[in-house]
């Protein structure tokens, strides 16, 4: 066969990938559906972001709702992880990584030379796609940030601090017995989910998770899913996921991205029930992702 | 079509008979090379420990001595001045006419006298000092025989008999000291606590021990903590630029630069512009702090580097600062790693030589250094020394010290693997 007939084979095979190219100049287009909230607890407009010369995120404004749970979605490569790195500036660490564009938190712009990083992420904690416990006792793990931020000092205050912070994620009934035992040797569920009492140990208003369960296994998964909606109580949380069926359970809006471009906004429900944009559409009947 | 071609189990049951002997093959020159490895160290070995092991003994001869007041030229014994004039070669050698008479011709006397170290009067006098009722008694002694005796005793029975310094009257003396049982081997302390001599006999390498420590304790306390610093600097806080990337490259250029030439470094900066005292284990040492610095900072950067950018994330994310990132969590990380490499760099600094030569630690010291100023030696360069040295006794001396130096170099590397099996942190 001729490479020529190899291409109008597979593209006859799949109709949908050819439907998608056909869509591209559709991405030029303003984000779909209702990106922007009242009452919003960050705010990010006309967003670009640039590994050195390559772009990785164009013009995208975005609204994280007061004790929300967003969940940004979209397949490999779409932006979504470099964008929630953008909210607490841990992009700064990467070389050749530049920001522009708008990002408020509470009014305040967190990209003003006056906002010190590290008082930001204080405020804006980070859960990551793979359990990162310190090589230290859970115990040692929890009070980190807490002792690094002078939140508690007296050894009392910091025993309420960790307990409090490991009932909060759940943690607390399997571990109290055993606080002096190093975190790394938790299961990989248990791990993330310390990693989730270090992040609240020190009150963030935001906090930011990237795949927090990519590196589970569904039961574990199914904890820190719960524990997620426990918090959204009290925090606003940002969620970088790959699982469709995760964005749906977990979150209160979803923001579907595709190759650096936010695509369309809506309530989650909304997105999966009834999508407004086709490459939305696309991507959550698994025609491409 | 398959009548024709060969199946294609058949063409790889064919090939594979090929392919199992290439890796028998491959196997037996792995096997060949790991033999001519350890065949040449055990050549080492064999021909050091053969050759060293006799200079941890050494050969004594007892004679009986009277410190007679009238020889020794001393009236009181607590009167330190008169102490240190006192003529114990003379007590010695009186003590050896007395066991074999007294020799007539001047040759005999002085053979006679060659029999017994003069370390031995030294020896004499200390005791005395310490013991002041010794003056006027006698007491029997086991003195250091001079290095000829040692050698022919040690040789003694083997193939090659040392007898080119004996002559027929030593023999004939040795030999009835044999029968009385009145010379021995006996274990050498000495080697280990005197400084370099000319006579083989007094020789050791106390001095050259002494000055490798002081040596490599400057070294240390320099290239540990300035290796640390910049590997510390170069990975966590430099940018990536042209700059940075021109002083890796010179780094590991310097870790390949041949030592000799930190020497005349250190001889043309140190000694000639910065007048720093010639022969010291200061100097030594900031010498040596030179050339392990680039192994140091090498080996530290790449501890840092081996630490998983998800621990730096995790701290970063929960608001600690880059520094508190680095010494909270980096640092403690990468520590086993680090001290590896500053251990193994030690190792390289102990066995150095060359650099050392040019900065003058090659003189001959006799004194045990006792402070960072003092001229010293160090033991690879004390090995040098000693190889260089016409006295057949010498020979032993040479390879006990190699020994001794390769016990050190054991020990640290053996310190380098426990202390990375220890601090190990599994993530």
């Amino acid at each position: 066969m001729t490479t020529a007939a190899l291409d109008s084979a597979s593209a006859a095979a799949a109709p949908g990938r050819h439907r998608v190219t056909e869509l591209s100049e559709l991405l030029t287009q303003r984000t779909t559906g209702k990106p922007f909230v009242d009452a919003a607890k960050m705010r990010t407009r006309n967003v670009n972001v640039y590994y050195g010369e390559k772009q990785a995120i164009f013009d995208v404004g975005l609204d994280i709702g007061r004790n929300q749970v967003i969940a940004m979605i979209g397949p490999s490569g779409c932006g979504k992880s470099t964008f929630l790195r953008a909210l607490n500036r841990m992009n700064d660490t990467v070389v050749g990584c530049r920001v522009t564009g708008e990002f408020l938190l509470d009014d305040e712009d967190i990209y003003a030379p006056k906002m010190d990083p590290v008082a930001l992420r204080a405020r804006v904690g980070m859960v990551f796609q793979k359990p990162n416990p310190f090589p230290k006792s859970i115990y040692d793990n929890v009070a980190y940030g807490a002792k690094l931020h002078g939140l508690a000092s007296r050894r009392i205050e910091l025993d309420e601090v960790v307990e409090g912070s490991l009932r909060k994620a759940g943690l607390w009934e399997e571990v109290k017995d055993r606080l002096v035992q190093p975190g790394t040797g938790l299961s990989g569920g248990q791990q993330q989910r310390l990693c989730i009492a270090r992040a609240i140990a020190i009150n963030p208003e935001v906090i930011l998770m990237d795949e927090p369960c990519s590196a589970l296994d569904p039961i574990a998964t199914a904890r820190v899913e719960e524990l997620i909606a426990e918090l959204a109580e009290n925090y606003t949380i940002a969620i970088v996921t790959h699982s469709m069926q995760q964005a749906a359970r977990v979150s209160h809006r979803t923001a579907y991205f595709h190759l650096g471009k936010l695509i369309e906004v809506n309530d989650t429900q909304m997105v999966f029930t009834s999508p407004q944009h086709e490459l939305t559409e696309a991507y959550i009947t698994g025609r491409f992702g | 079509m398959t009548e024709r071609k060969a199946s294609t189990a058949e063409i790889i049951r064919a090939s594979l008979k090929r392919r199992y002997r290439a890796e028998r093959r491959f196997r037996l020159y792995g096997i060949a090379a790991v033999s001519f490895g350890l065949l040449a160290v055990l050549l080492l070995l064999t021909d050091i420990i053969g050759k060293g092991h006799g200079a941890f003994r050494q050969t004594y001869v007892q004679l009986r001595v009277h410190y007679d007041p009238d020889v020794l030229g001393i009236a009181s014994a607590t009167d330190p001045a008169a102490l240190a004039l006192g003529d114990y070669e003379a007590v010695v050698r009186q003590a050896l006419h007395q066991r074999f008479g007294a020799p007539v011709e001047r040759a005999e006397r002085r053979e006679l006298s060659a029999l017994i170290s003069n370390a031995a009067g030294y020896e004499l006098q200390d005791r005395l000092r310490a013991n002041p009722a010794l003056l006027g008694a006698s007491e029997t002694l086991w003195l250091l025989a001079d290095d000829d005796i040692d050698a022919w005793f040690k040789s003694r029975g083997g193939g090659a008999e040392f007898t080119s310094r004996m002559s027929e009257r030593k023999l004939a003396w040795v030999d009835s000291l044999l029968e009385k049982g009145e010379i021995a081997l006996r274990f050498n302390l000495d080697f280990f606590t005197r400084g370099d001599s000319r006579e083989p006999e007094q020789a050791g390498i106390g001095g050259a021990v002494k000055g490798s420590l002081l040596t490599l304790a400057i070294t240390l306390l320099l290239s540990f903590p300035i290796g640390v610093a910049a590997a510390i600097y170069l990975e966590e806080f430099a940018p990536q630029n042209r700059w940075t990337d021109f002083i890796e490259v010179n780094i590991n250029n310097l870790a390949a630069v041949p030592s000799v030439i930190f020497g005349l470094l250190g001889l043309a900066v140190f000694i000639n512009f910065f007048h720093m005292p010639r022969s010291a284990p200061v100097l030594g040492g900031v010498v040596l702090a030179l050339v392990t610095l680039p192994t140091v900072i090498i080996s530290s950067r790449a501890a840092i580097k081996s630490v998983p950018p998800s621990i730096r994330e995790a701290a970063l994310g929960v608001g600690a600062s880059r520094m508190q990132v680095v010494l909270g969590h980096v640092l403690p990380l990468a520590m086993p790693g680090m001290l590896t490499g500053a251990i193994l760099g030690m190792a390289r600094a102990l066995g150095e030589t060359a650099p050392l030569l040019m900065i003058g630690m090659v003189a001959f010291i006799v004194d045990i250094p006792h402070g960072f100023t003092d001229p010293a030696t160090v033991l690879p360069v004390q090995i040098f020394l000693w190889a260089d040295s016409p006295e057949r006794a010498f020979v032993e001396k040479t390879s006990g010290a190699i020994m001794v130096l390769l016990a050190f170099l054991t020990l640290m590397n053996a310190l380098a693997v426990v202390l990375r099996k220890r601090l190990e942190r599994r993530w």
